[in-house]
């Protein structure tokens, strides 16, 4: 475990001195979501009723952008083939760079998200449920997503494969996260889809690393 | 101590090596030769676990994991040489002390560089940084992939006075490297592609 924690701490670290690179994801994200007023209408009733899915799926995609980030200079510079001589499981710090990513990726969105949600006349409960959601969903997005970026980073030109790999795994959490923020609009009650999303989490937490380490492992072997 | 058997590797529909036979006991030294692209980087990949498509046995038997070396410099451009050592540590084995990691890198002759950010060293003090863990961690079993390349005249002396001192305490040596060492220790060599 406190292997876990150097991990994590290394890669703030690193993140915090390579800023720039953070910061695309998340303006990204922002611009994406105000593209959408300007080119479809920025009347209330209209935005009302696409704001959800407009946020998730810009999250979607910032969170692909982000997630050649996670492996790539780690491969080229020849820290990850150390990483596989550690004393502790190598999942771990997988684990730990996961965690990482969504730290820098996932959570800024997430605290981002109740000042979209009031770009687009989402009302208190649905802010509310947006944020539940994507606080829930992201880590999923940053679990499976590292999935896709282990088993391209040996390739070139992987960013381009990532989309198609991993865009069809994120479809269950961008269709229960959007039902989410649709109920908690309608003030409605949301608990089985926030389950339904826990859920996924709790798998994806318990899979998503073996298969990044197996991915990582098979990446490295060429 | 490793044991190596049968060991067969093809890539590319290019046939590397074949039947390897060979076994490097404590306080040896196992120089691996070759021309470029006879397969030698292959081959400690294979001996150090990182690549596994090859047939035959492959039997370590260690205390503790490997020091391995590679081509690419193994150390983030954007953290110091400090924080870079202490991480490869760490990562290794226990936690070490700061002063621990401070002596190793004065050792490898980057005192003054402590707090220096990997990015704006030279490739030789990049290689130093890492070549810093030699002294600062013990493991039996070092692996390294030209070791002496990028390092200055005086760094590959005290480098050979550092394999010398880690033989004498009946460590091991695999190395590729394309000049002699200058050792007085048993060195086996293995020539690739010959």
């Amino acid at each position: 475990m406190n292997l876990f924690m150097t991990v994590v701490r290394r890669e703030l670290l690193i993140a915090y001195r390579n800023a720039a690179d953070l910061l695309n994801p998340l303006l990204f994200f922002v611009i994406v979501i105000s593209l959408f007023p300007l080119g479809i209408s920025p009347s209330e009733s209209v935005l009302r009723q696409v704001g959800p899915g407009i946020i998730w799926v810009a999250a979607l995609l910032s969170t692909l952008l982000s997630m050649d980030l996670l492996f790539r200079s780690d491969y080229d510079d020849g820290s990850l083939e150390q990483m596989t001589f550690s004393h502790e499981p190598f999942l771990l710090l997988v684990l730990g760079k996961i965690t990482s990513h969504w730290l820098v990726t996932g959570l800024p969105l997430t605290l981002l998200s109740p000042l979209l949600a009031l770009m687009l006349f989402m009302n208190e409960t649905g802010a509310k449920a947006l944020f539940l959601s994507l606080l829930i969903g992201t880590p999923v997005l940053s679990l499976l997503g590292a999935i896709g970026a282990s088993l391209t980073v040996g390739l070139r030109k992987g960013g381009l494969l990532i989309a198609v790999l991993i865009l069809p795994l994120f479809v269950p959490v961008l269709i229960l996260a959007t039902a989410m923020v649709q109920t908690g609009m309608q003030a409605g009650n949301y608990t089985g889809h926030m389950l339904w999303l826990g859920a996924i989490l709790a798998l994806s937490t318990g899979f998503a690393p073996l298969a990044t380490a197996f991915g990582v492992k098979i990446s490295l072997s060429n | 101590m490793l044991n190596v058997s049968q060991l067969s590797c093809e890539r590319d529909h290019r046939l590397l090596f074949e039947n390897l036979e060979f076994s490097v006991a404590p306080g040896e030294v196992l120089w691996i030769e070759g021309s470029n692209g006879a397969g030698k980087t292959t081959l400690l990949r294979i001996l150090s676990g990182l690549y596994t498509d090859y047939t035959g046995q492959v039997n370590w038997d260690l205390p503790q994991l490997p020091i391995y070396l590679g081509h690419k410099p193994g150390v983030k451009d954007l953290l110091s040489a400090r924080e870079n050592l202490n991480w490869l540590a760490s990562m290794q084995q226990a936690p070490v002390a700061a002063t621990a990691i401070d002596a190793a890198l004065a050792k490898v002759g980057l005192r003054g560089f402590e707090d220096v950010l990997c990015g704006a060293m030279s490739e030789g003090q990049r290689k130093r940084v890492n070549l810093a863990r030699l002294y600062l961690l013990d493991s039996v079993a070092w692996v390294l992939d030209e070791p002496f390349s990028a390092i200055d005249v005086a760094g590959i002396k005290s480098l050979e006075q550092r394999m010398g001192e880690h033989l004498d305490a009946g460590g091991l040596i695999i190395l590729i490297s394309h000049q002699r060492l200058a050792l007085p220790h048993a060195i086996r060599s293995l020539r690739l592609g010959a």
